[in-house]
């Protein structure tokens, strides 16, 4: 009898069944939609980031900058008398540092053991992030100055117009013409080559040649962002000057993310980074994987009580370095497809209920007459209840259907959102005051650490987000039903009937 | 066997106490056929209830059988009436969605009878009133005489001690109202029925075996010919 009766009411009264199974459809829906868009952008957050953070970086460990002491000055050139080679009035300088990078702080290696000792770390290393500064020019001799041949090597200088003798005694060197110099910069860092499970170069796909291995500890072996390499006419088999030193190009790496590039220009080992920047024991960041996902915020507590003046961060921390479209979207999708599903169904689930109040009023001498037929109060309010279910399931089958529309068309059309997270606030290295005159050359392109992606969204379809949808729905239809089935119940078969004597 | 001992009803409208039934004491034997007539507001409906099971008196006992109607919770009152009460309606009282055989099985849905036998009970009821040929109809699709004999069928099906009908020709035209007063005093002669009918129809209360008057909440027997009602 209840199958019937349920069935005949839905069918009967069909207009109340679709309005308010297309209410509960809409609004199952969009909940469906806005939580796998949620999901996509989250995806899409954590694939910005792994490009800097590398694939399974759970926390990461800095230490906050301090102001420099005293005469200090990272990335300063120093250039003694007899520095360069002088010949034809020309001393030629060739000179590269390679100092810490300006926002990051050095601190001892020994912290890696406190975190690798830390219950529930995975797995982590330590890395080194320095700068390579390298001047190279040429700068006219000041005893030359007055009694330039008026050939000049330099581009700037008036050919056949040499200035009068004297008159340029005290010029600069650029004053005199043939200044010709350029000062470049790249990002260095210094990496365990055997630790690459964790840690910017997890992140990353070969492009040529081969990645660091443990064998290369103690040697000048580099491995290159291949955008860099490209940029500076550098390939695999080449070599690079770093603070001084030729590295071998062993090879060349890419992010897994499209378009973008890796956290550094170059890597090396990071004995060798130690050695050479004077920074021996010390590292900048350590990179932590976490044993399981859901212990990353204990993790995290645990190593900033073991590292009190270190810089712990979450995975969920730099989500929100996250910047860009992608940031907008997160936030959109956070704030208005969030209040926009909440509003929608809270509409839904009035309109169920308020149709359900209606349908009871209206079938009050129905319920009356079931009453005096011996119909008991719980089988009238089981009545009502599952009608309301039903719809609501109804509601939420169609709603499973038209979200997951939704999320084909949004698959379809792959918006792409573009983000980028910058791991440290990174600064341009400036040449400390190396550069100047007309003939100063570029600054190298300094990308450390500011991966800007573009990511497509993709928003996925998953079984909980489907077991979501459901639930709401028969949630919705209980509301309905419990609060019906109570105005059926409290009606006195009387007075249900008293329309009728 | 019904049992009514100084039964009052009152009800709180606005302030005004309104007393339905005054002190009524009745009583009415197994198998008997009573009318009950008087006045809109007289207390015929308020009775009705009381002898229904459908409501308690205010003050005052209601007996029907060995079950004391008036001390009963609201589930045992359900289960007298899905057991022993039928009631016929004047507006017929059929859910407009179900079926007329659908209709008829809603009184055997409370009992412990299995869906085959409750199709099986409904279908005969039907067959009793005529209507054979009218399962599958909904309410809207039959004339108000097959209706009310769909709502006859509905309140028969159980097999009930007492037949209870408000008004059940108010709303048919002479030829059918006949039709229908002569089916349930067939019901009523053959299965041994308590029937009481409330009516404002003399045509119909002069074909009960007892009458009764009822107005202000008091009730009181007419020997004779009923005294002309209006409507």
């Amino acid at each position: 009898m209840f199958g019937t009766y349920l069935r005949r009411e839905l069918v009967n009264r069909r207009k109340q069944t679709i309005i308010i199974s297309i209410g509960m459809a809409l609004a199952i829906g969009l909940v469906i939609l806005v939580n796998s868009i949620s999901a996509g952008v989250q995806g899409a957050q954590a694939s910005v980031l792994q490009s800097v953070y590398g694939v399974g970086t759970d926390i990461t460990i800095s230490q906050a900058a301090t102001a420099p002491t005293a005469g200090a000055n990272p990335g300063q050139f120093a250039f003694g008398s007899g520095s360069g080679t002088t010949s034809g009035g020309t001393t030629t300088l060739n000179q590269s540092t390679l100092t810490i990078t300006r926002t990051e702080t050095v601190f001892d290696a020994t912290a890696l053991d406190t975190v690798k000792a830390t219950s529930g770390v995975s797995a982590a290393t330590g890395t080194l992030s320095l700068t390579n500064l390298t001047f190279n020019g040429q700068l006219p001799s000041q005893s030359q100055s007055g009694t330039g041949t008026g050939t000049g090597t330099g581009t700037e200088g008036g050919s056949g117009s040499a200035p009068a003798a004297g008159s340029a005694a005290t010029g600069g060197a650029d004053g005199a013409g043939g200044s010709s110099f350029d000062v470049n910069n790249f990002t260095v860092l210094g990496l365990d080559p055997s630790g690459a499970s964790v840690g910017p170069l997890s992140a990353v796909t070969l492009a040529s040649g081969r990645l660091l291995t443990a064998a290369d500890v103690g040697t000048d072996n580099a491995v290159l962002d291949s955008s860099y390499a490209t940029s500076a006419s550098l390939a695999t088999g080449g070599t690079i000057d770093i603070g001084g030193t030729t590295f071998t190009i062993v090879g060349t790496v890419s992010s897994s993310g499209s378009d973008s590039v890796t956290a550094s220009n170059v890597y090396i080992p990071l004995d060798v980074a130690q050695t050479l920047s004077s920074n021996a024991g010390k590292i900048s960041n350590i990179y932590v994987t976490a044993a399981s996902s859901s212990s990353v915020d204990q993790v995290a507590s645990a190593l900033q009580t073991a590292l009190p003046t270190a810089t712990v961060s979450t995975q969920a921390d730099l989500a929100s370095t996250v910047s860009g479209s992608l940031s907008t979207a997160s936030s959109l999708v956070s704030n208005l497809g969030t209040w926009l599903s909440v509003l929608v169904l809270a509409a839904a689930f009035l309109i169920a209920i308020l149709f359900t109040i209606s349908g009871v009023t209206r079938r009050t001498r129905e319920f009356g007459t079931l009453k005096a037929v011996g119909w008991s109060n719980r089988r009238i309010v089981s009545q009502v209840a599952g009608e309301s279910v039903v719809q609501g399931l109804i509601g939420g089958a169609i709603g499973i259907v038209v979200g997951l529309i939704g999320i084909i068309v949004v698959n379809i059309v792959a918006p792409t959102l573009s983000g980028s997270a910058s791991a440290t606030a990174a600064g341009t290295a400036s040449g400390g005051g190396a550069a100047g005159g007309p003939g100063g050359g570029g600054f190298g392109a300094a990308a450390r650490a500011v991966a800007s992606t573009t990511v497509t969204l993709q928003a996925p379809v998953t079984f909980s987000i489907i077991l979501i949808a459901v639930g709401l729905a028969v949630l919705g239809g209980l509301l309905a039903g419990a609060i019906g089935g109570w105005r059926a119940a409290r009606l006195r078969p009387a007075e249900a009937l008293r329309s009728v004597g | 066997m019904y049992e009514l001992t100084n039964v009052t009803k009152t009800y709180n409208a606005s302030k005004r106490k309104i007393t339905a039934l005054d002190s009524v004491t009745l009583s009415i034997a197994d198998g008997q056929m009573v009318a009950i007539q008087g006045p809109t507001g007289g207390g015929k409906s308020t009775l009705l209830q009381m002898l229904g099971a459908l409501d308690r008196p205010t003050s005052g006992e209601v007996r029907l059988g060995a079950s004391m109607l008036s001390k009963l919770g609201d589930h045992k009152l359900a289960e007298i009436r899905a057991k022993e009460v039928g009631f016929v309606f004047q507006g017929f009282n059929l859910i407009p969605t179900l079926t007329a055989l659908e209709n008829v099985e809603t009184a055997l849905a409370p009992l412990p009878v299995s869906g085959a036998e409750r199709r099986r009970r409904s279908a005969e009821a039907l067959d009793s009133v005529g209507l054979a040929e009218r399962y599958g109809h909904l309410p809207a699709e039959l004339s108000g005489g097959q209706q009310q004999r769909v709502a006859i069928a509905r309140a028969l099906v159980k097999r009930p001690d007492v037949l209870l009908a408000d008004e059940p020709t108010g709303a048919l035209d002479e030829d059918t109202r006949d039709e229908i007063m002569e089916l349930l005093e067939g019901f009523w002669r053959d299965q041994g029925l308590t029937l009481i009918i409330v009516t404002h129809d003399s045509a119909v209360a002069r074909r009960a075996e007892r009458r009764l008057h009822i107005k202000g909440g008091k009730v009181t027997e007419v020997e004779a010919p009923a005294p002309a009602q209006v409507g």
